[in-house]
């Protein structure tokens, strides 16, 4: 079977459409002016809280840590 | 993203369909009556239950397309964070397609379109209002209604010129030193959000 019709070039590197996307997304935020980049960097940072597993209980919960966009 | 997928599949051919392009049924299309053998064969077996119910049997009939162009476009402009323009009535949308700068007047034939990074500008008499979009897309139907969303849309105000620039130019280096196919990538992509910024800030 022949390839398909010619894919876009961060597909044929194996990336897909959502992170093509998101990246995209951080860098125009990046460029942003002051007050704005500040607004949109507090409206993206995601707040994770990571507890490890063992014996089918949750050990104390691990960390909370803040991801901010890359 | 796929909010008009189930009505656009249960719509049926309608009568006034030769004006429009878009009347020409799928090949999936679902019959929009119920399948009478499937009911006969179903009582057979359970004559106790009812027939199950199908999606379509629960969805509202898709609105006919009127026969005459309409006047002004309806659009909805949305991001993850808010809903920047919603059911407003314009002239003329120019959106960033990746087959180029594409015009959407009343009437324009339904298209899916994916979106670039670039300049998407509204047109409401002699008022332009432009937005930059990292990406998206873009859906238009047949009743002249746009759907345009984005992940990421600014005024074009608000994009700091030197940041685009040092960017630009942090990216290109990259790209001329980047080994894996990933990081070409990642750096071909800097190299295009970057120059479509720089190319709004100054066009």
């Amino acid at each position: 079977m022949a390839s398909s019709a010619a894919v876009p070039f961060w597909r044929a590197a194996g990336m897909t459409y959502i992170t093509y996307s998101n990246i995209c997304a951080n860098l125009v935020r990046k460029c942003l002016k002051e007050p704005f980049k500040a607004e949109s960097m507090n409206r993206e940072k995601v707040h994770f809280s990571l507890s490890k597993w063992a014996d089918g209980k949750p050990e104390k919960p691990g960390f909370f840590f803040t991801l901010l966009p890359v | 993203m796929l909010r008009q997928a189930s009505r656009l599949i249960s719509r049926s051919v309608t009568a006034a369909s030769s004006k429009s392009v878009t009347a020409r049924a799928f090949s999936t299309e679902l019959p929009s009556t119920i399948d009478s053998t499937f009911v006969e064969s179903w009582k057979k077996v359970a004559p106790n239950m009812d027939p199950p119910q199908t999606p379509s049997s629960f969805m509202k009939p898709r609105p006919s397309t009127a026969s005459s162009i309409p006047t002004k476009l309806t659009v909805n402009f949305v991001l993850p964070y808010a809903s920047e323009l919603s059911g407003k009535e314009v002239d003329m949308v120019i959106i960033p397609a990746t087959t180029g700068q594409m015009g959407v007047l009343p009437g324009h034939v339904p298209t899916i379109a994916e979106l670039k990074p670039g300049i998407m500008s509204v047109h409401e008499g002699t008022d332009i209002k432009k937005y930059f979009v990292s990406s998206g897309f873009a859906f238009l139907h047949a009743n002249s209604v746009a759907d345009i969303i984005a992940v990421e849309a600014v005024p074009l105000e608000n994009i700091d010129a030197s940041q685009v620039q040092k960017g630009l130019a942090e990216f290109t280096q990259k790209l001329a030193s980047a080994s894996t196919d990933l990081e070409k990538a990642e750096a071909q992509i800097g190299v295009e959000v970057h120059s479509a910024m720089n190319a709004a800030l100054s066009g």
